[in-house]
């Protein structure tokens, strides 16, 4: 059951994953992101991590791929003329095969890995809380500080200024 | 790479006859580090194929997802919490990250009128 929910839930992520990239809409990208988010909220499911996939399908589909698609209205982006692909279309290619390949061939011949998954219950949301506010105390800190920098730095970005260049 | 691929320990594949032990999946942390490369690997190639803004930021997302996976993968097979928790983190980072990005490209929208990283050449010339 379990494999061959993780096969059809890969499948999804995979081709949904490679709509983003191949399609020329951004539209339809950015509903391929989104399906892929559903893919991989499922495998989160499947590696008994059920509060992430819902933090994940939070956070990413409702807010970011929501972000994506409103922007996208809005500077509405006609997409123009297809380019044919070019040399460096082929260069960046064969650096992403020639990077798959190395990390599979380096996982395939060089990694020592534990076969079984390890026989723990599942973590709830006590064992999560337990760790952010004991050994992650801090970075807790620094991130909830990170986010306030980052909405100040949306609202300075998004005012407007002077259409000439060089306003103060 | 079909030899690869039917590598028995790169699926970390378990042969069970189903008269002893529990039901192990067949498929284990390899098979899972295996797909979050190739999502990389996918996430890799947009940004640096596509030409709007936009969507290579898809791409980005795309490629902290499949860290993500790998994370939580890790963090299931090794029965530790700490990948897991990592991967909030990630999360944050990730939101507070596409908030500032589209404010940037809107802020360039306004002043351009155009996403293309085609036409944004300025610093070039």
């Amino acid at each position: 059951m379990a494999d061959t929910l993780f096969i059809i839930l890969a499948v999804l992520t995979v081709a949904s994953a490679l709509l983003v990239v191949v399609n020329k809409n951004a539209v339809n990208a950015a509903l391929g992101l989104l399906i892929s988010l559903l893919g991989l909220a499922g495998l989160f499911v499947l590696l008994d991590a059920p509060l992430l996939a819902f933090v994940l399908l939070m956070v990413y589909a409702g807010a970011v791929v929501a972000l994506f698609l409103f922007i996208i209205m809005l500077l509405d982006t006609t997409p123009g003329a297809a380019k044919p692909f070019s040399k460096m279309t082929l260069v960046a290619t064969l650096i992403g095969a020639g990077l798959l390949f190395t990390g599979i061939y380096s996982l395939a011949h060089r990694a020592v890995l534990p076969a079984a998954p390890a026989t723990l219950p599942v973590p709830t949301m006590k064992n999560y809380a337990e760790q952010l506010f004991t050994t992650y105390l801090l970075p807790v800190q620094v991130v909830g500080f990170m986010l306030l920098i980052a909405m100040l730095g949306v609202i300075v970005l998004s005012k407007k200024f002077d259409q000439t260049e060089g306003a103060k | 790479m079909i030899a690869l691929l039917n590598h028995a320990p790169l699926f970390g594949l378990i042969l069970n006859n189903g008269d002893t032990g529990p039901v192990v999946p067949a498929y284990g942390l390899p098979a899972y580090l295996l797909l979050s490369a190739v999502l990389f690997a996918l996430g890799f190639i947009g940004v640096l194929l596509r030409k709007n803004t936009l969507v290579i930021y898809m791409c980005l997302e795309l490629m902290l997802l499949a860290s993500t996976l790998a994370l939580v993968a890790f963090s299931h097979f090794q029965g530790t919490l700490d990948g897991a928790v990592f991967v909030f983190f990630i999360l944050t980072i990730a939101a507070a990250e596409v908030a500032v990005g589209l404010a940037i490209i809107v802020a360039l929208f306004r002043r351009r009128h155009t996403v293309s990283v085609e036409e944004l050449n300025h610093l070039k010339h």
